[in-house]
């Protein structure tokens, strides 16, 4: 009778799927991820401890926005839309034009936000908040 | 002489770091991201055209203002009075002070709550904001 010797082998495991084990756990959390960055109008808010300062009536202009949503530019009504071009006007003419935003606390958000949009656009760096009257 | 023939072969790309590649760039993408820490509010956000996108998500404190005029802070419905120190807290934290708060907004929301909590926010000392929009195309 023929008597065979078995020879011990070593169990491997095969190391060759590991890559695509690897490859198909990035693409599922690369699918399933939602990179949502935060957007928005970014505004820097007055230090209230901050002395307050007197600016020359020519360097200002107002803009009061009402409960409607009509915007008052210099005591003069104008289409939201038509902000942009105006300010940029004068911000061409006087660049250190200060646009103070007075808003009634019954204006719209979506009407300020396109408003401060306008301004934006316009390149307006410096906007000023006035607070509404109570 | 004996001049032994090159063997010319396509010489085969080692596969072998292929996983070692591989992990390295899931467990950056691991480091890299940041989860939502917090589910918010159902609002919908006004559009805007020049908008800025906000860096980091570390060092940015979320409010939710709903079209009822509910305000949240964390997951968690606050009254205006609570703001500023809670936000003042978040401002003051050693390991991770804020640098801005973004502001979601409904855009159905009036101004009179908007610039009460602007107030409230200078006072807690965050004077960074942004007012969360979508993109208008």
């Amino acid at each position: 009778m023929l008597k065979l010797k078995r020879k011990p082998k070593t169990v491997e495991i095969t190391s060759a799927s590991m890559a695509d084990i690897a490859f198909l756990l990035l693409i599922f959390f690369l699918v399933t991820t939602t990179i949502d960055v935060d957007k928005g109008i970014g505004l820097t808010l007055p230090d209230p401890r901050g002395e307050k300062k007197e600016i020359r009536e020519k360097n200002i202009t107002n803009l009061l926005v009402n409960e409607a949503g009509q915007v008052l530019l210099d005591l003069r009504e104008i289409p939201v839309l038509q902000i942009k071009d105006v300010i940029a006007e004068k911000i061409r003419e006087n660049p250190k034009l200060i646009v103070s935003v007075k808003t009634a606390r019954n204006t719209p958000y979506n009407i300020y936000i396109a408003v401060l949009d306008q301004l934006k656009q316009a390149n307006a760096r410096k906007i000023s908040l006035a607070e509404p009257d109570k | 002489m004996n001049i032994k023939k090159n063997k010319r072969g396509i010489p085969a790309i080692s596969t072998s770091s292929m996983p070692d590649i591989v992990f390295l760039l899931i467990i950056f993408f691991m480091i890299s991201s940041v989860f939502k820490e917090f589910r918010g509010m159902p609002i919908v956000l006004p559009a805007a055209k020049k908008i800025e996108k906000l860096r980091g998500k570390r060092d940015v404190g979320y409010m939710w203002v709903d079209r009822f005029d509910r305000i949240m802070i964390d997951d968690r419905i606050v009254n205006l009075d609570e703001i500023s120190d809670i936000m003042y807290v978040k401002r003051a934290d050693p390991l991770s002070p804020l640098r801005v708060v973004s502001l979601k907004i409904d855009e159905e929301v009036r101004m009179g709550i908007v610039t009460d909590v602007q107030e409230e926010l200078k006072k807690a000392d965050c004077l960074n904001i942004s007012y969360a929009t979508k993109t208008k195309d």
